[in-house]
């Protein structure tokens, strides 16, 4: 039987739309018991957050005022202390996840698996390498425990319905000073969070300035989707890093995604192919994105997507 | 000496579009062009710009592989590395067995400092600073957009989902870097043919005493699965209207 631990990823209070999704990926695992570990200051509102989802055996609290902030070189040893009982480690792959998922797997010894889209049985899964062009089947062997990232594109989040126990647990491990969080900026105002959004629009280096970004951002607020961009127009300063997609971003399965100015490098359609529904909107033909596309519309952005958001008022 | 340790890997070149073999056994890279992971080469950069702004006397840069990664390790040393070390193996490892290799470095070095990229664009992992912090105990400053050293500390300001996120780690530390860390310098000739006299040693991996654990098997590879082929539309009013029969607006 596997018995799997999910490190729980929260902030302001909130559980991480991501740890509904790695439950269910736990879940395909056959006979699976899962255990949320939650390490906050408080982890109180947190931990009934998670033992609220359904399909989570019992969730661990473990209160210290040195987890105010998720710091991985404070929250590995912690983690790992509290590992021995588990087969598997499991986080989401967020910057979080990335973040401390590896050093959890050095401290076990144990080896780790990244991105996980699907889990054939206890120790073979499979994983995208080459920006998602090669998907590659693995299977552990000769260790007692396996640490992974969970792949959020692959798995639906698992439903609320559940009423796990939760159980305090207390540091037992000495908790490095050397690592101390300072200052944490960014807004996305009442936008949707891009990795959980059913709609995402996103615009690429054609819309030439951060002040034309606005186009983008007026067309996804009237269809409530979330702000996303690719790589080349993150690195020219017209939307923040947070909004990028692909490989090295942040990789999305909305139901709907508008590509707005974006040609599509191989690197931006790896975090885009899970999508339900692409569109994409370019003035040239030859952009790799229309082969990925379910929609293409050839023509100059700064005409279209003024005339969609006009076709979109609600008195139209 | 203060000394700064850049790891590299040889991957795939970036812009090359790899082909999944047909037996499913990995990816083909006959006569594919091989380079420096671009992250490694954006982490050599920014302990170049260390050392240039004098808080670091010798930048190290070193990798794991066969006898071509010469290759790179010279590429590395063109660019401003001092010397180069190659610690050979013809066979692939796991991240953690690649951390303990460097763990191994960093006790001979002893470096304030390690370097390396995010993630290496061939197998996508991203593990390996991270392992090398656990294992070394040290701190990990990862997905650096922006390091400003001190003596003794380093402030980092790193992309997360969120936005920024700035923290303060003592030295010495292991950092791995993002794209937006900085840009890297373009190799001139006579530099091309001053790295050809620096150092570059090679190690036989066994003679740190690694013992190289292959646990995770490749079972097989594949390409991804297609996506239907799409439709274009004419207009704004047609995109539309199909969207909104998919009940998606």
């Amino acid at each position: 039987m596997s018995s799997i631990l999910i490190v729980g990823e929260h902030e302001n209070g909130k559980l991480n739309g991501s740890i509904a999704k790695c439950v269910t990926c736990a879940q395909s695992i056959r006979d699976a018991k899962i255990t949320i570990v939650v390490l906050a200051a408080d982890g109180a509102e947190v931990c009934a957050q998670a033992a609220a989802i359904a399909g989570v055996a019992n969730v661990v609290r473990v209160d210290h005022p040195s987890n105010a902030h998720a710091l991985a070189a404070v929250q590995a040893p912690q983690i790992a202390a509290l590992a021995s009982p588990y087969t598997h480690v499991f986080g989401p792959s967020t910057t979080f996840g990335k973040d401390l998922m590896p050093r959890i797997a050095a401290l076990l010894d144990a080896p780790q698996l990244s991105d996980i889209m699907a889990a054939e049985s206890a120790t073979r899964f499979r994983r995208p390498t080459y920006a998602g062009n090669a998907i590659v089947t693995v299977e552990v062997t000769g260790s007692t425990k396996i640490v992974a990232t969970v792949r959020l594109a692959s798995f639906e989040a698992a439903p609320a319905g559940g009423s796990a126990p939760i159980e305090m647990a207390s540091v037992t491990t000495k908790i490095p000073a050397h690592t101390r969080f300072v200052s944490l900026t960014g807004a996305r105002g009442n936008r949707p969070d891009l990795q959980s959004a059913a709609k995402v629009v996103a615009g690429g280096r054609a819309l030439a300035s951060a002040e034309n970004f606005k186009i983008i951002a007026g067309l996804a607020d009237r269809i409530g989707a979330a702000l996303a961009a690719s790589r080349a127009a993150v690195d020219a300063g017209y939307a923040p890093n947070e909004l990028q997609v692909g490989q090295t971003g942040k990789v999305i399965a909305p139901a709907l995604y508008i590509a707005i100015g974006i040609s599509g490098a191989i690197q931006h359609l790896t975090g885009i192919k899970d999508a339900g529904t692409i569109v994409a909107i370019n003035k040239d033909p030859e952009a790799p994105i229309f082969e990925l596309a379910d929609f293409g519309l050839l023509g100059d952005l700064f005409d279209v997507v003024p005339e969609i958001e006009a076709l979109l008022r609600p008195d139209q | 000496m203060r000394r700064v340790l850049v790891g590299i890997k040889r991957v795939v070149d970036p812009n090359v579009r790899v082909k999944v073999k047909s037996d499913g056994s990995g990816v083909s890279l006959d006569g594919v062009k091989m380079s420096i992971n671009p992250f490694d080469e954006i982490a050599l950069e920014e302990a170049l710009r260390i050392k240039e702004r004098g808080h670091a006397d010798e930048i190290v840069v070193a990798t794991i592989g066969e006898a071509d990664c010469q290759q790179q390790l010279r590429a590395a040393l063109a660019m401003g590395a001092d010397r180069a070390i190659l610690v050979q193996t013809t066979k692939s490892m796991e991240p953690l067995t690649g951390a303990r290799v460097l763990l191994e470095l960093v006790r001979k070095e002893q470096p304030l400092a390690v370097m390396l990229g995010k993630q290496a664009i061939d197998d996508d992992n991203g593990q390996t600073g991270q392992m090398l912090a656990g294992l070394w105990g040290r701190p990990q400053a990862t997905f650096a957009s922006k390091i400003v050293l001190t003596e003794s500390a380093a402030t980092v300001t790193r992309e997360v989902d969120a936005g920024l996120e700035t923290i303060e780690v003592d030295l010495p530390a292991v950092f791995t870097a993002d794209l937006r860390l900085n840009e890297p310098r373009y190799v001139k000739l006579p530099d091309i043919m001053k790295a050809k006299k620096k150092p570059l040693d090679t190690i036989a991996i066994t003679e740190l005493g690694i013992e190289l654990s292959d646990r995770v098997r490749l079972v097989r590879t594949e390409p991804p699965p297609a996506r239907k082929k799409g439709v274009m539309v004419k207009s704004a009013a047609e995109l539309v209207a199909a969207l909104r029969q998919r009940g998606l607006l």
